[in-house]
């Protein structure tokens, strides 16, 4: 069964690049380009996992992953943040959150792909 | 993974010059004074944006340059600036800085990398939080750091040195694609690798399942560094009934056989370290792996060391740290580290100057801890020494609007809304035709009702996709617009003016083509606008105006044209100085009584006029003023002057909104059929011979109630045989173009019709009076008069014959 | 063997057609399509040479009358006359432009180094439009250089009227 994966990033060229790789590894692929957009789609259809970027307009990451964790069906699904802060306070803020993990930018496609492995069987 | 990257690539250049765009108009909206955190916000995730995007395709330097910029932002979203004009203008270098790198790296072409390190060096003065030498300071042209390179005491160096790696790992910062941090991080844990394998204990905390976190996951992730053995501890195990499926109760003693560095096993538990209690031992430890890994360190000292250089070129090399309280300090940390593990939680621990020191994001004020005390002598450059440079270059030598270029920009972003519209037009196409397939198949007369319907809803059908096709092409002037609020920024500020500008009716759309080509003239006019309409504040004081000059720039739509007016409230025309310029140069001869004031705003329009002398107290305002004029011309529109001495200038430009498609006035002169913009028309009459006037015994002017319009009778111009020259048997046409008005004397007016725009000057040539041709229905051709064009031939033709020539 | 040889040898396919007594020939890669004569759309500011535009599927298109480009009488637009459509090069652009014979004559092969360089007539019609006389069957043919025809004189001119009018 293929894993159906949510990304949520308001730049164009992250969510291609995201996309494309997971597609290419044969994951399902939904694309929501800010937070809010990220939460409704999450609601409508249950994801294997949330991949979201920080800086959002609308609905940060940090309250999109805040907000995922309050819908039951989200409780222990995972949900990774993309983010280029390697800041020990940031990552804090995301495990505070309730992020799964995080996935440092820039990645490169094997990077992703392994970071999505750890999180979904 | 094989990935082909280039529409990526080209994406991530489309969206970084939009984010340029954001950055740069966010940024001219930011009021001096207290920091508007929305707009900050938004400039910030801009900047995140292009530097997360240029990681995707490691463009270090851009990745750099952003990152430092982002920093200083995120110093002022976190209120730890003021918005000063210095911090604004430092800023919109940026990016400037960062618009030529992007062009640069997009057409393969060299930048100016003095520039970079320049801006780059200033954007560093203000950052209250010392930058962290990256990797990207190795990549930096070593041509661009300062020759004063900081002579440190190899002492100095390493404390330095250890200090990032201290900070690092007592962080728990364990992730090598840390980027600035990678080198170090590795060399540091792998003080510990290349033994057997590690024998790892690992207790979850009971909500770590509530993470998403599954223990097998990780253990799955284990298995692929090399042979893993796991027992599970159920000690903790409550009795069944008791259990609650949500918490983890077990932990595990893990065995991994395998030389894979403890960096990679931490890896793997990075996400749940704090959600565990976690310890990683090595199965045995090899005495000379410590001694081995001290060799790589020079090396690695040395590619940090550029960053330090450039860092602080322009200012004392004192970013450095003082080096006594870090040399011991992260040590401290780093054993703690190893001590308690999943514990530790650096930024409560850490003094803040080494937080200061290697965090690239400036640290939270905590309420116990005051603001770092950094060394005086550490603090950014003052903001008057950064104020000078940049005036020094043009500020507008930056490839900007580049993404308007005609001729570069071959793509257009539509909006998902105008082709649903388009599929769903396409989808009613679909079913008509089926009708009139239906219909067509066993036709007979009782079905000619439904035939002609069918037929109608096609015509409906084909103009509503015609014009849905059309709007696709429309982009708001915004597009335009948006470029001037940082030219008039720059050039007030060169100028010493004051200069405020008003941007209304933006959403006006146009289309993409006539946006396009109308850049450069509504650059021209804005900067003739701010050169020599508005004058400088001592002068406005004196002439009893607000020191504050406005400039005005207004779009609209007016039945099918735009209209886009730049109206400033400066200085006018200076009509007096026009005439005598135009004596001067032969445009006019003296005392010419036919010289209006609408005349002389006209000159200006000349090629060659006022290019030799001043109108006004600066340089000829009539530069460039012809090229102006033949642009707007050749996307068929007109422009004209208003202005009075003292009181501004308004230019008005009224352009057609699409160059395909004109509604048109089909007019019968003849056996000729012509065809008139229904949009220059504005009124047909029939003539009253009582109302015919003669001057000068030739030319005819019809009273046209308080003014006299001449007229033209086109068979004559066209040199063809009309149906009759009476004048009271035929139609004059009244029309305006170029702000004149002329009569045209026609047979008759015929249909009115919406025609699409053949050219003519793709097999041919540009004929004067003539726009273009037209197919119709016959499948005969029919030219489009160009009304501006025919009025200019007119008037040169009787200015020939009579007053005499004006050029 | 050189180039020059080279070319020499090859044969072109020239279109000739008859203009009062003359034959002239042009290249007949250079034509599009020979069509009857339609009603043309006149061009106001134009030469009197210029006869006007037609629509040939969708582009219009000048048509010419090569008799009064060289000062020949008119003759008048019938069912019979002859519309030869060339392309026509000026500046690395194609421009398809109609022109007005008095009937296509034939077709020959001619040898690159049959084509003469036209002596100095100094009458009918100009000699810098000529690219060189070519013997074919006892006949003289003038071959035309319609690049230069129809685009350097008939552009010039007009561009002289444009400027006298801005």
């Amino acid at each position: 069964m293929t894993s159906n994966i949510l990304i949520s990033d308001d730049s164009v060229s992250m969510r291609q690049m995201l996309k494309f790789t997971l597609t290419q590894a044969h994951y399902q692929v939904a694309e929501a380009d800010n937070g809010l957009a990220a939460l409704a789609q999450a609601k409508q259809q249950p994801f294997d996992l949330v991949i979201t970027d920080v800086n959002m307009p609308k609905l940060d990451g940090l309250s999109l992953v805040r907000e995922l964790r309050t819908l039951p069906e989200y409780e222990f699904k995972p949900i990774l943040l993309l983010t280029t802060e390697s800041n020990p306070q940031k990552k804090q803020e995301a495990k505070e959150a309730g992020a799964t993990g995080w996935i440092l930018k820039p990645f490169d496609p094997d990077k992703l792909l392994a970071a999505v492995r750890k999180v979904l069987r | 993974m094989a990935i082909d990257m280039t529409e990526v690539r080209q994406l991530f250049f489309e969206e970084s010059l939009e984010n340029l765009d954001i950055m740069e108009s966010n940024l001219l909206d930011l009021g001096i004074g207290a920091v508007d955190r929305e707009l900050v916000n938004s400039i910030f995730r801009a900047a995140h944006s292009i530097k997360g995007g240029a990681g995707i395709f490691k463009f270090e330097e851009i990745i750099h340059f952003a990152h430092t910029a982002e920093t200083l932002l995120d110093e002022m979203r976190r209120g730890e600036h003021l918005v000063t004009q210095p911090i604004i203008d430092v800023l919109l270098r940026a990016v400037d800085v960062m618009r030529m790198l992007l062009t640069a790296l997009k057409e393969n072409t060299d930048y100016d990398a003095q520039l970079v390190t320049e801006c780059q060096n200033q954007l560093t003065s203000f950052l209250k939080t010392p930058m962290e030498g990256g990797p990207v300071g190795g990549t930096l042209p070593s041509k661009s750091t300062s020759p004063a390179t900081p002579a440190l005491p190899p002492e100095a160096q390493s404390a330095v040195k250890k200090t990032q790696i201290g900070g690092s790992s007592a962080t728990i910062e364990t992730v090598p694609a840390a980027g600035t941090a990678e080198g170090e991080t590795e060399a540091d844990s792998d003080l510990e690798a290349a033994g057997e394998g590690w024998q790892i204990d690992f207790k979850p905390h009971p909500g770590m399942l509530k993470t998403g976190n599954d223990p097998i996951n990780l253990f799955r992730e284990l298995a692929n560094l090399g042979a893993l053995e796991v027992k599970a501890n159920i000690d903790q195990l409550p009795a069944f009934r008791d259990i609650d499926p949500q918490i983890c109760y077990i932990r595990w003693e893990l065995t991994l056989h395998t030389n894979a560095p403890r960096t990679s096993i931490e890896e793997i538990f990075e996400w749940v370290e704090s959600d565990c209690d976690l310890q990683i031992r090595p199965l045995q430890l090899p005495e000379y792996a410590q001694i081995t890994e001290e060799l790589p360190k020079p090396e690695l000292n040395a590619t940090v060391e550029p960053t330090w250089e450039s860092a602080s070129s322009d200012s004392p090399p004192t970013n450095l740290l003082p080096p006594t309280p870090t040399s011991s300090i992260p040590r401290e940390v780093a054993n703690r580290e190893v001590a308690q593990v999943a514990t530790a939680t650096l930024p409560e621990l850490a003094p803040e100057s080494v937080v200061n020191m290697t965090s690239p994001v400036p640290q939270r004020a905590s309420p116990n801890v005051p603001p770092p005390q950094v060394p005086d002598n550490t603090l950014p450059t003052p903001p008057e020494a950064t104020l000078e440079s940049p005036h020094g270059q043009d500020p507008h030598s930056h490839p900007r609007g580049s993404n308007t270029q005609p001729g570069e920009a071959n793509s257009i972003r539509v909006s998902i809304d105008k082709i649903d519209h388009l599929i769903n037009l396409v989808g009613e196409l679909v079913i008509t035709q089926s009708m009139l397939d239906q219909v067509g198949e066993h036709f007979d007369q009782s079905r000619l009702s439904q035939l002609r319907d069918g037929l109608a809803q096609l015509e409906r059908n084909t103009r509503e996709l015609q014009e849905s096709v059309m709007r696709i092409r429309m982009l708001p002037i915004s597009y335009s617009f948006n470029r001037f609020p940082r030219l008039v920024h720059d050039l007030s500020v060169q100028l010493g003016k004051k200069v405020e500008l008003k941007l209304s009716g933006v959403h006006t759309e146009l289309d993409k083509t006539v946006l396009e080509k109308m850049s450069d003239p509504l650059v021209h006019l804005v900067r003739n606008a701010l050169d020599h309409g508005i004058e400088i504040p001592e002068k406005r004081r004196q002439a009893g105006k607000s020191e504050t000059g406005i400039l005005h720039l207004h779009a609209y739509h007016q039945g099918g044209n735009i209209i886009i007016q730049i109206s400033d409230d400066g200085a006018g025309f200076d009509l007096d100085k026009i005439r005598a310029k135009a004596v001067k140069q032969g445009f006019l001869s003296k005392d010419d009584p036919l010289v209006d004031e609408q005349q002389l705003h006209e000159l200006v329009f000349l090629p060659g006029f006022s290019t030799a002398e001043q109108v006004n107290d600066l340089s000829g305002r009539g530069v460039g003023m012809d090229v102006v004029r033949r642009n707007i011309r050749s996307l068929g529109g007109m422009i004209d002057i208003q202005s009075k001495k003292n009181q501004g200038t308004t230019f008005r430009i009224r352009l057609p909104l699409t160059l395909a498609i004109l509604d048109g006035q089909l007019v019968r002169v003849g056996q000729e059929i012509y065809i008139l913009s229904l949009l220059s028309i504005i009124e047909s009459l029939r003539i009253k011979p009582q109302l015919v006037n003669s001057l000068a015994g030739k030319a005819e002017v019809y009273r046209l109630r308080d003014e006299y319009v001449p007229i033209l009778r086109l068979y004559e111009l066209f040199d063809i045989a009309p149906s009759t020259s009476q004048l009271d048997q035929g139609l004059l046409v009244i029309v305006e173009g170029d702000g004149q008005k002329i009569g045209l004397f026609v047979d008759e007016l015929l249909s009115q019709q919406q025609i699409v725009i053949k050219s003519l000057d793709s097999n041919f040539k540009k004929i004067q009076g003539i726009s273009g041709a037209t197919i119709l229905g016959d499948g005969s051709v029919a030219l489009i008069l160009d009304v501006a064009g025919l009025i200019q031939w007119f008037h040169h033709g009787r200015k020939t014959a009579g007053v005499g020539r004006m050029s | 063997m050189n180039n020059d040889t080279m070319t020499n040898r090859v044969a072109n396919k020239y279109l000739t057609f008859v203009l009062a007594t003359e034959e002239y020939a042009v290249d007949i890669l250079r034509v599009q399509e020979i069509k009857g004569w339609s009603k043309v759309t006149k061009m106001p500011n134009t030469p009197h040479y210029i006869c006007g535009v037609i629509n040939l599927r969708g582009t219009i298109v000048p048509i010419i009358d090569l008799r009064l480009r060289f000062g020949l009488d008119r003759l008048e637009y019938g069912p019979m006359t002859v519309v030869v459509v060339v392309k026509v090069l000026s500046n690395g652009k194609e421009r398809i432009m109609g022109v007005v014979v008095d009937a296509v004559s034939d077709v020959y092969d001619v040898m690159e180094n049959e084509i003469k360089p036209p002596p100095d007539f100094g009458t009918v019609i100009s000699i810098e439009f000529v690219k060189g006389l070519a013997t074919v069957e006892e006949k003289m043919v003038i071959v035309l250089d319609i690049d230069y025809l129809l685009n350097s004189q008939e552009l010039a001119v007009m561009e002289q009227r444009m400027g006298d009018g801005g």
